[in-house]
């Protein structure tokens, strides 16, 4: 992805043998395991949470308990939730940027 | 004839939430436990998601605190069918007797009589130049990420701040094949050993401490005394920190920092409630005011027990919240049938002089916040740097924090002054050459975490 992003930044380390679900980044189809928070899934693949907008620095979260309000991604419908302590559910479509495609519709 | 048990609403299901509930249905009553997690353990006991594949037995989740925990969770399931548990649920503001409560985006509001606030503990944050790159995160964060997800923070991690959670997280990591790139601490190792012989006293814990060192020694990991944080290196993302002892600076490559100064009682719910707050001089923060079994002083009927009222550790938060479950019924003329305080008191007393040692052992040096660069960003939401509030102090003339706040923003954002709440009152004391507890402290402005606008247009007042 040409975002700025990097590699992976989260390793897994154990409980690995989970059941595979299907999400979406920015469009991207993905895999991610049951169980996971929206976090690990995107950062176990990937460096950000939220890409760079002109006020907001770029994100990949700091607390990872729901204190810091650092990790905010967007879903596609508009919503906007805590990346942290929220889970994966197969079909999740989420957005590293605010999806201004709603101004559209 | 029987008098109407008492609506108790408790907050926190880690272990001083837990073990007052379990009082409370001891002596009939049926309190009402409102948690923000999914499962009950707090951010210490925190569990993995119920679903399959999270394999790990709890001697692996939680080391040598494997037993307690397991105690916890069956009292837990003994007195499930006996309370109201309310799990992923936010307790986001507090009028009179009334709790406002997300859940899934929707408000409920119930009404209580007594109040039990077991809100914990959360990381202090020393900023840095660099601190707010992606691949920073809190201590606390890099310890979650490995209980409740099986991950690490990174492939290679340096774990930088003080206190025993950090040398423990470091040593979980290493366990886990992630061995850290370096452990950085500002204590000294004279200081560390000297607060140690005290320890003898607490031989599990010393031996606790013990063999963390060991483990990460054996293991290879550089283990800097006297070290600071110069600052986190890299451009988009962290490629490394730079760090100074008495020789020159140098660079540790790394991909990822733990970073967390000790921990900090979360009192916002506290201030909300009512609570009167006095500055304890040892923990450098403002703390509600309680007596030993943790009645409030300020109002009737609010109980503040386990970190949320001063950092006493997970094994004293179990007894102190027993000690406040017997307060609230002892004040509502209620009996707690088969229970004797006389080894709770005990034992917190017994936490209380460990703590006061890790404290000696683990001070922070003042210097880290005089030192910090004007530039280094203090306040991460509203992207305000300590220089810019050095500024608040000498231009505006504000000698306050929440004067402070009202001129510079910081500690008016998201995180509500979490993170940046601590650097500030240091940064504000330092700059106007005054004691920390002279620049107050910020006053808590509900919701106490983000709701949305439609979480609370629904709730009536």
């Amino acid at each position: 992805m040409s975002d700025g992003n990097t590699g992976p930044r989260l390793q897994r380390v154990a409980d690995l043998d989970r059941q595979l679900i299907e999400i979406s980044i920015d469009g991207w189809q993905l895999s991610a395991m049951e169980g996971d928070t929206i976090l690990v899934a995107m950062l176990t693949q990937r460096g950000l949470l939220r890409q760079k907008q002109e006020v907001e620095p770029a994100g990949a979260g700091f607390c990872l308990m729901g204190a810091c309000q650092d990790c905010w991604v967007w879903l596609e419908d508009g919503r906007r939730i805590r990346a942290c302590s929220t889970y994966v559910e197969a079909g999740l479509r989420i957005r590293t940027t605010w999806p201004s495609s709603l101004l559209e519709s | 004839m029987a008098q109407q048990p008492p609506r108790i609403l408790i907050v926190g299901a880690g272990p001083a939430g837990l073990r007052a509930a379990e009082l409370l249905v001891a002596a009939g009553c049926a309190p009402i436990l409102v948690d923000e997690a999914p499962r009950i353990g707090g951010q210490i006991y925190r569990q993995p998601p119920r679903v399959p594949g999270f394999s790990r037995a709890a001697k692996e989740l939680y080391g040598s605190s494997a037993e307690r925990a397991k105690d916890l969770f069956v009292a837990f399931d003994r007195i499930r069918h006996r309370i109201d548990y309310r799990p992923q649920s936010l307790v986001y503001d507090l009028i009179d007797n009334r709790a406002f409560i997300a859940t899934a985006g929707k408000t409920s509001q119930l009404e209580f009589d007594a109040l039990i606030l077991a809100t914990g503990a959360m990381d202090r944050i020393v900023p840095a130049p660099g601190w707010t790159l992606p691949g920073v995160y809190s201590l606390g964060g890099a310890q979650i990420a490995l209980k409740h997800q099986g991950c690490t923070i990174g492939a290679k991690v340096a774990f930088v701040g003080v206190g025993p959670l950090l040398l423990l997280t470091a040593y979980q990591y290493a366990r886990a094949g992630v061995t850290p790139a370096a452990i950085v601490l500002p204590s000294r190792r004279g200081a560390l050993i000297g607060a140690g012989l005290p320890l003898l006293g607490h031989p599990s814990a010393a031996a606790r401490g013990l063999r963390w060192l060991l483990g990460l020694r054996r293991r290879g990991v550089p283990i800097l005394f006297d070290h600071r944080l110069e600052r986190v290196a890299g451009e988009e993302s962290v490629t490394g920190i730079v760090v100074k002892g008495s020789g020159a600076a140098r660079k540790i490559a790394c991909d990822a920092v733990a970073l967390g100064y000790g921990l900090q009682s979360e009192t916002q719910l506290a201030d909300l409630a009512g609570a009167r707050f006095a500055f304890d001089a040892a923990q450098r923060q403002w703390l509600p005011l309680t007596d030993g079994f943790g009645r409030a002083a300020g109002r009737e009927h609010l109980y503040i027990a386990g970190d949320g009222n001063g950092i006493l550790g997970a094994d004293a938060a179990e007894a102190r919240g027993r000690l406040a479950a017997l307060a609230l019924l002892a004040d509502s003329g209620l009996e707690a049938p088969g229970y004797r305080p006389g080894p709770d008191l005990v034992a917190v007393a017994r936490w209380t002089r460990l703590q006061a040692n890790l404290r000696r052992a683990f001070a922070l040096p003042v210097d880290l916040f005089t030192a910090l660069p004007d530039d280094t960003l203090l306040c991460r939401c509203e992207g305000v740097p300590v220089g810019a509030y050095r500024g608040i102090a000498g231009i505006m003339g504000a000698r306050e924090l929440n004067r402070a706040k009202s001129y510079s923003r910081v500690g008016m954002g998201r995180c509500q002054g979490r993170l940046c709440g601590h650097a500030a009152a240091e940064v504000l004391a330092g700059t106007l050459g005054v004691s920390l507890d002279s620049v107050g402290r910020l006053r808590c402005q509900p919701p106490v975490k983000p709701v949305t606008v439609a979480t609370i247009a629904e709730r009536q007042i």
